[in-house]
C-alpha cells in the first residue's frame, strides 16, 4: 500500500517545451524526459535502449545539442527547447540526412535511427564537411549492432555534400 | 534481369526507409493500448533451487494489481523446446538459474507491477548447483532437469543425466590416418558468452477478445515459432492465438524462440486485458539467451606438402539450464567444422551439457564461428609447421566446384576460389610482410580465415495475389528483423512478374493470414522464402496468360510477360492485355480472382549414409552452402596488448545479390560483430550470478573500434536452385572473424591465442610471457 501511495506522492504537473510546443505533463521528480516523452506524450522516435546513457538510441536534441533523453529528468528540462526526431519534420538539414541514411543502406532495424540522426543533425550544423573521423567522433556515443556503421558514416557525409550542393 | 525500377540486381533502398527515417516505426515498446497492464517479472536469486511454495498476499493487495501468477499456474505437462521439450512458460517446480522468472505481475502501471513484483515471496530449498559444463558432467554433479531423459525430443538427442545432447559424425578412418600425417597439431580452444545485444530490448503485448482468443504481438524472428512455444508452454491449442509482428529492432538469434511471450499471455489470460511488458537492458541480459560457449579439442594431420589428411575434434557446449537450440547448434558446427576443405578422414563429435546458467542458444554462424576459431587458427598452425603461406595452404585443400561437402551433400554452386582471389588482391596479401609495417610500439600483422554456412533448413509458403487494379499482394510470413527482407522478397516478386517493385505490397507476418514460414533465422529467408515466391508468382504468371489467351484468342504457349504488367503475342507487342484488364475479367466474370501459392519444405538430405557414420543427427536436411574469405590486419599495442583491426576484406559467394546495398550490409554488420566477439565481448558470471548485465560492463563495438578499411565483396556463383541464382548472406560474414583476426594477432606478436575474446589483457600476458621467454 506505502509503496504505491510513494509512487504518486509528489506527482507534479509541468509545462515543458517540445518540438516548438508547450505542453503539460505528469513527472515525479524522477521521471526522465524519455519516460515523459514516450510514455505520456507518446512521441516514441526516441528509444530505450539501455536507459542507462551508454547506447545513444534516445538522443534528442535540448537547447540545440544532442542529449540523453533517459539521463535527463523532466523538471531539469523546464525552460528549456527539447526537439525529438518528430520534431524535425520541416527542418532541410535532417531531411537531407533521411534521404541519405535511407538511399546510403546507414539503417537496417532502424532502433538506433532517431537517435543517431539527431546527433548527425548536431554535427552537420557545426561542420559542413566532416571527414571520416569527425562523423566517427561525433556520433561515437551512439551504438548500432547491424550495420558495422560503415554505411552511416558514408551517409552522413552524402547529406552534407547534398547540403552543400543545395546552397 | 529487368531494368524496372527496384529489380533484382539493384541496390534498392528498403521499403521501410521513411518510417524508420522519420521515427515513425513502430516497435513493441511503441505499441500503446487503451486500458493496457503492465508487467513485471519476479526474477530468481538462486541458480537452483526447489520451489517449495509462494506468497502472493501482500502483492495482489497492492492496489493497482490486476494478477500474480507463478509455477502453480502451469501445468507441468507443458513444455516447450525446439529440440526438446524440456522448458516451462517460466520456473515451474525448481529454478535453474539465477535470474530466472519465477513469478509475473500485471498492473494498472508498469511502477505498481513492479513495486508487487518485490513482495512476491517464494520458498525456496536451495540445491547445489552445476555451473560449468565440466563440472556438470563429472560423476555425482548435481542435476539440472532431474529426469532429462524422459522429455519429449524431435531427435535421437542421447539426453542422459546433464547431458542435454551428443552428436557424432564419422566418415574415413581417422584412427588409421594419423599415421599417414607428417605433421599433427592438437590444442584446446575456447570461446566466450556472446550476449546478441539487439538494441531492442525483448517485450510483448497481448490482448484478449470476448471468447478468450489471444492477439499477441511480440519483438520475434518468427510469429509462427512464438505461437508453436507460447501454445506449446502454456497447452493452448493453436486456433487460440494469433500471433503478429511490430517492426523488429533487430534479432540475432536471440528473438526466434520464446522470451516473454509465454508470460505476457498467461497475465492477458488471468485478467481478461491487454498486457505489455518490455524487458529492461539487465533483465534482457539476464532471462533470454546467449551465444554458446565452446571448449574445443581439435587434432589436425597433413602431409608435409600441406595436404590435409585427417581431423578429430571434440565440443563441450555450455547449454544453460534449458535445451533450446543448443542440440541443433551442436550438430550443425560438427558439420561446418570442416571448413570447406576436403579432409577425407573425420571423427568429430560432442556434447551439450545443461548447466545452472542462462540458456544458450541460436546466434548469428550458429555456431560457425567458435568451430572455425579453432580450425582456422589450427590450419595456420599447420601452414607455419609445413613452411606454406596461409592462403596457398587453404587453396590446396579448398573445395573446388564438383566436389560435396564433408558427409557427402552435393554442393551446386561454388564461388569459393574467386573469393580467395578476391581478398587476397584487394589487400595486397602477398606485399604484406609484417615487419615492414610496424610502428614504434605497435607491431602489424595479417590474418586469413575461409567458412562456409548454409542458407536453407525447413518450410516456407508464399501467396500472391492480384488485387482487383491489376497491383499485386505479397504474402510470405517472414518477419523482416532488419535486414531488409520485405524488400529483397518484393523485389524478386516484381521481377518475376516484371513490374516495377511499386506495384507490389507485402504483407506483414500474421499467423492468421500468411503462409507458414519456419522463421528470419538459419540464412534462410532469401534462399527459402525467395523460392516461394517465385513459384508463387510463376502460378499467377499461369493463371495471367490463361486469361490473356482467352482474351486474345490464342494459345498460352504465344504470350510473355511483358515489363510493366502486360501479357502479349510473343513479338507482336501492340496484341497485348494489361494485368489489370485481366485482374477485372477475373473478379467480375471469369475464374475468379487471382491467387498464386507455393509452399515447400527443404529436403536435400544432409548426409549420403555410404559416406559416413551419424549418430544424434538433429538436421537430416539442412540447406546449400555459401563461402566467404577474409584477409584482416591488425594492429597490437605492445604497452597495453590492445588489438586494433585497422583493414578487413570480405568475400562473400552468396549466389546472386537481389539487392548489392543490403548484402554487403549485412557482411559489414556481421564483420563488426564478430569483432566484438574476438576483441572484447563476454558475459562474466560471477559464480552463478552475472555479472556485467548491462552495456557499462558489457562492450559492444562503437564507430571508434571500427576499421580504417572495411570492405566487402560480393561472388555471384549462381545456385541453380536458388531465387534469381540468389544464396543467402546473413551470417555467413562472422563465421570467419575471430579466427582471421587470431591468426593476424599471430603473425603480429608470434602469438599463438586459442582462448576468446583476445583482449588487451589476454594478448599482453602472453607478450611478457614470450618476453620472459626469451629472455631466458
Amino acid at each position: 500500500m506505502s509503496a504505491a501511495a510513494s509512487l504518486v506522492a509528489d506527482d507534479e504537473r509541468i509545462s515543458l517545451d517540445i518540438n516548438g510546443e508547450t505542453v503539460a505533463v505528469h513527472a515525479v521528480l524522477s521521471t526522465t524526459l524519455l519516460t515523459a516523452l514516450r510514455d505520456e506524450l507518446h512521441l516514441t522516435a526516441a528509444k530505450r535502449g539501455c536507459n542507462q546513457g551508454v547506447c545513444g538510441a534516445c538522443t534528442v536534441s535540448i537547447d540545440s545539442e544532442p542529449m540523453r533523453a533517459c539521463l535527463s529528468l523532466a523538471h531539469g528540462c523546464a525552460g528549456r527547447a527539447v526537439r525529438t526526431l518528430e520534431g524535425f519534420a520541416d527542418d532541410p538539414r535532417m531531411q537531407a540526412l533521411q534521404r541519405a541514411f535511407a538511399a546510403g543502406g546507414a539503417f537496417q532495424c532502424g532502433f538506433c535511427t532517431p537517435g543517431m540522426l539527431v546527433a548527425a543533425h548536431a554535427l552537420l550544423g557545426r561542420d559542413a564537411d566532416p571527414d571520416d573521423a569527425a562523423v566517427r567522433k561525433a556520433l561515437s556515443g551512439n551504438l548500432c549492432r547491424c550495420t558495422g556503421y560503415v554505411k552511416i558514416i558514408a551517409s552522413v557525409r552524402a547529406a552534407a555534400r547534398m547540403l552543400a550542393g543545395a546552397t | 534481369m529487368s531494368t524496372l525500377a527496384g529489380a533484382v540486381g539493384q541496390p534498392l533502398a528498403q521499403l521501410e526507409g521513411d518510417e524508420k527515417a522519420t521515427g515513425r516505426a513502430l516497435y513493441i515498446a511503441d505499441l500503446h493500448r487503451a486500458g493496457v497492464l503492465h508487467g513485471a517479472l519476479v526474477q530468481s536469486p538462486h541458480a537452483h533451487a526447489r520451489i517449495r511454495g509462494y506468497d502472493i498476499a501482500a502483492a495482489k493487495a497492492l492496489p493497482g494489481v490486476r494478477a500474480v501468477v507463478t509455477g502453480d499456474d502451469l501445468d507441468p505437462k507443458h513444455r516447450m523446446g525446439a529440440f526438446i521439450k524440456d522448458e516451462p512458460a517460466f520456473a515451474q517446480g525448481k529454478v535453474r538459474y539465477v535470474g530466472e522468472i519465477v513469478a509475473a505481475v500485471a498492473a494498472d502501471t508498469e511502477e505498481i507491477a513492479r513495486a508487487a513484483a518485490r513482495l512476491v515471496r517464494v520458498d525456496y530449498e536451495v540445491l547445489l548447483a552445476a555451473v560449468d559444463p565440466v563440472t556438470a558432467l563429472a560423476p555425482g554433479a548435481p542435476l539440472v532437469h532431474d529426469d532429462a531423459a524422459s522429455y519429449v525430443k524431435v531427435f535421437d538427442a542421447g539426453t542422459q543425466g546433464n547431458v542435454c545432447s551428443r552428436t557424432e559424425f564419422r566418415t574415413g578412418d581417422a584412427d588409421a590416418a594419423w599415421a599417414q600425417c607428417d605433421v599433427v597439431v592438437e590444442n584446446t580452444y575456447t570461446t566466450q558468452a556472446q550476449a546478441h545485444l539487439s538494441l531492442e530490448p525483448c517485450g510483448a503485448l497481448a490482448e484478449i477478445d470476448a471468447s478468450g482468443r489471444v492477439t499477441l504481438w511480440s519483438a520475434n524472428q518468427s510469429v509462427f515459432r512464438v505461437q508453436a512455444s507460447v501454445c506449446e508452454s502454456l497447452g493452448l491449442p493453436m486456433t487460440k492465438l494469433r500471433c503478429l509482428t511490430p517492426r523488429v529492432g533487430a534479432g540475432f538469434g536471440n528473438k526466434m524462440e520464446a522470451h516473454v511471450q509465454p508470460v505476457v499471455v498467461l497475465l492477458a489470460m488471468r485478467t481478461g486485458r491487454s498486457v505489455k511488458l518490455i524487458l529492461s537492458r539487465e533483465e534482457d541480459f539476464e532471462t533470454v539467451r546467449a551465444r554458446h560457449p565452446f571448449r574445443i579439442r581439435v587434432k589436425t594431420g597433413a602431409k608435409v606438402d600441406g595436404t590435409l589428411v585427417a581431423r578429430e575434434i571434440e565440443l563441450l557446449l555450455d547449454g544453460g539450464a534449458y535445451g533450446d537450440d543448443s542440440p541443433g547448434v551442436l550438430g550443425y558446427a560438427l558439420l561446418m567444422q570442416c571448413g570447406p576443405y576436403r579432409i577425407p578422414h573425420v571423427l568429430a563429435h560432442g556434447r551439450v551439457a545443461y548447466t545452472n546458467k542462462l540458456r544458450f542458444g541460436a546466434f548469428r554462424g550458429f555456431g560457425v564461428p567458435q568451430v572455425t576459431f579453432a580450425t582456422e587458427s589450427q590450419l595456420d598452425e599447420i601452414a607455419a609447421r609445413v613452411g606454406i603461406d596461409p592462403i596457398a595452404l587453404r587453396r590446396k585443400n579448398m573445395l573446388v566446384p564438383g566436389d560435396p561437402w564433408f558427409g557427402g551433400q552435393a554442393v551446386r554452386s561454388n564461388g569459393l576460389a574467386e573469393c580467395v582471389d578476391t581478398v587476397e588482391r584487394e589487400s595486397g596479401w602477398k606485399s604484406a610482410a609484417a615487419s615492414t609495417r610496424s610502428g614504434a610500439g605497435a607491431r602489424r600483422g595479417r590474418g586469413v580465415a575461409l567458412s562456409a554456412h548454409i542458407s536453407g533448413l525447413l518450410a516456407s509458403g508464399a501467396i500472391v495475389r492480384m488485387l482487383e487494379d491489376g497491383t499485386i499482394l505479397l504474402n510470405t510470413g517472414a518477419v523482416d528483423i532488419g535486414q531488409g527482407s520485405n524488400t529483397v522478397l518484393t523485389q524478386i516478386c516484381a521481377e518475376a512478374l516484371k513490374v516495377p517493385v511499386n506495384h507490389v505490397a507485402i504483407a506483414s507476418p500474421d499467423t492468421d493470414g500468411s503462409p507458414y514460414n519456419w522463421g528470419t533465422t538459419a540464412s534462410r529467408v532469401t534462399y527459402v522464402a525467395g523460392r516461394s515466391v517465385v513459384g508463387a508468382a510463376a502460378e499467377v504468371e499461369k493463371k495471367l496468360k490463361e486469361h490473356a489467351g482467352e482474351m486474345l484468342e490464342c494459345s498460352v504457349e504465344d504470350l510473355e510477360l511483358l515489363p510493366g504488367g502486360r501479357v502479349a503475342i510473343k513479338g507482336v507487342e501492340d496484341r497485348a492485355v494489361t494485368f489489370a484488364q485481366i485482374s477485372g475479367r477475373a473478379h467480375w466474370a471469369a475464374g475468379g480472382p487471382i491467387i498464386g501459392t507455393h509452399s515447400w519444405v527443404f529436403d536435400q538430405k544432409t548426409f549420403d549414409p555410404k559416406r559416413i557414420a551419424a549418430l544424434g543427427l538433429p538436421f537430416a536436411q539442412i540447406g546449400i552452402f555459401s563461402f566467404n574469405a577474409l584477409v584482416v590486419e591488425v594492429e597490437v599495442d605492445e604497452a597495453t596488448g590492445k588489438v586494433r583491426v585497422v583493414g578487413a576484406w570480405s568475400a562473400c559467394d552468396l549466389g546472386r545479390a537481389i539487392n548489392p546495398l543490403m548484402a554487403t550490409g549485412q557482411v559489414e554488420g556481421a564483420f563488426v560483430q564478430g569483432m566484438g566477439f574476438a576483441l572484447t565481448e563476454e558475459m562474466v558470471w560471477d559464480g552463478a550470478r552475472l555479472a556485467n548485465p548491462s552495456l557499462m560492463d558489457y562492450k559492444i563495438p562503437t564507430f571508434a573500434e571500427l576499421p580504417e578499411t572495411l570492405r566487402a565483396y560480393l561472388v555471384e556463383s549462381d545456385e541453380p536452385s536458388g531465387p534469381f541464382g540468389a544464396k543467402s548472406v546473413g551470417e555467413l560474414g562472422i563465421n570467419g572473424v575471430a579466427a582471421a583476426i587470431a591468426n593476424a594477432v599471430a603473425d603480429a606478436t608470434g602469438l599463438r591465442l586459442r582462448d576468446l575474446p583476445l583482449t588487451g589483457e589476454r594478448v599482453l600476458r602472453g607478450l611478457i610471457a614470450q618476453g620472459a621467454g626469451a629472455a631466458a
